[in-house]
């Protein structure tokens, strides 16, 4: 069977106040369902691999085939728990560790 | 080398200091070089370079626009007379089609921009298209409409947005993606625009051309009409002096 590539993401998440994971995940598939659909939505494999609420920083992972049905999901979505928010990608990678040189520099 | 990104549609009152600062720090944040500010038709020279200023310490570039949106066709040839040489970048919200149908085919217009809410009044169609390409005018569509409409109204503009950026394409009538947002949280980086502007049809090129390289044509070309060296197109004085 053919290995799935994947991509992750760093997200900057602007938001007023405290979310929690939950929070961000629901919204996030919120944004994708409502674009996308059911069909799209299972073609993200999208899934949280961290979040950091004091720093508002995040870590997604996805299909590679899906990284800009993703990133336009992302950039739609203006509440997160309803309140308003925006979520900014700030870098994409193949591995979570040239991710992490990335954001350090 | 480095794109240079653009968002060339802002809106913000312009007397509110403290706003257009917060949106020129977030625009310099999220990777933009040049903002275009929406000024009032009646706006002094003094206003704008007030808001120059504050660009000028958030570190980005003010590009001086003004919108726009007259009823008849007479009324924008004599807007275009009056204003021309004192803004940058000059839009047209075209809310008829006499309108629509002028400002495509007039040579000092560089934007054609078209009503969100009501989609009986986008009038590109392919002979808007078609005096758009023979003229300067570039589509803009702003993203704001598409992040704070949900539902039936959002799909009803996807699809008019597709079927007009197809038009646009075909006719290689430059399309520009812009912001057009007057608060700080719809603001989104220029990557993401782009990701935006895949919804109605435009693959990663076109995408990211909408919001570098087609509104920095506009900006380059106006900037050196209205330069004091522009004589015509493609002639311009080089030196003065008495040796010439």
């Amino acid at each position: 069977m053919k290995r799935v590539k994947r991509r992750y993401l760093a997200l900057e998440v602007e938001v007023d106040g405290a979310v929690d994971s939950k929070g961000l995940m629901d919204a996030v598939w919120g944004s994708i369902l409502k674009l996308y659909g059911e069909y799209g939505a299972s073609l993200a494999g999208l899934s949280l691999i961290e979040y950091d609420a004091a720093k508002k920083l995040a870590v997604l992972r996805t299909s590679n085939a899906s990284v800009n049905m993703v990133r336009t999901a992302l950039a739609s979505m203006t509440r997160i728990a309803d309140r308003s928010a925006a979520v900014h990608v700030l870098t994409v990678s193949g591995t979570i560790k040239a991710l992490r040189k990335k954001l350090e520099l | 080398m480095k794109r240079t990104f653009v968002d060339l549609h802002i809106c913000v009152d312009f007397r509110d200091r403290r706003q257009v600062s917060r949106m020129m720090g977030k625009a310099s944040k999220l990777g933009y070089r040049l903002v275009g500010f929406a000024f009032p038709p009646n706006s002094s020279n003094e206003d704008i370079e007030n808001v120059r200023s504050i660009c000028a310490e958030a570190k980005v570039d003010l590009v001086s626009r003004v919108d726009l949106k007259p009823r008849k066709p007479k009324e924008l040839i004599y807007d275009l007379r009056r204003l021309r040489r004192r803004f940058e970048v000059i839009c047209v919200c075209c809310e008829s089609k006499d309108v629509a149908r002028q400002a495509a085919k007039d040579r000092r217009v560089d934007l054609l921009n078209f009503s969100a809410v009501d989609l009986r009044r986008r009038f590109f169609d392919r002979a808007e298209a078609e005096l758009a390409s023979n003229s300067l005018a570039s589509l803009e569509v702003d993203v704001k409409s598409l992040l704070t409409s949900e539902g039936v109204a959002r799909i009803r503009l996807l699809s008019a947005l597709r079927r007009e950026t197809a038009t646009a394409r075909e006719f290689h009538v430059p399309i520009v993606v812009s912001s057009g947002v007057s608060e700080e949280g719809l603001m989104r980086r220029p990557r993401e625009l782009a990701a935006l502007a895949s919804l109605f049809g435009l693959d990663e090129v076109a995408s990211v051309e909408a919001v570098s390289a087609n509104p920095l044509k506009i900006v380059r070309r106006n900037r050196e009409k209205l330069g004091p060296r522009f004589v015509a197109p493609g002639i311009r004085v080089i030196r003065e002096g008495k040796d010439c």
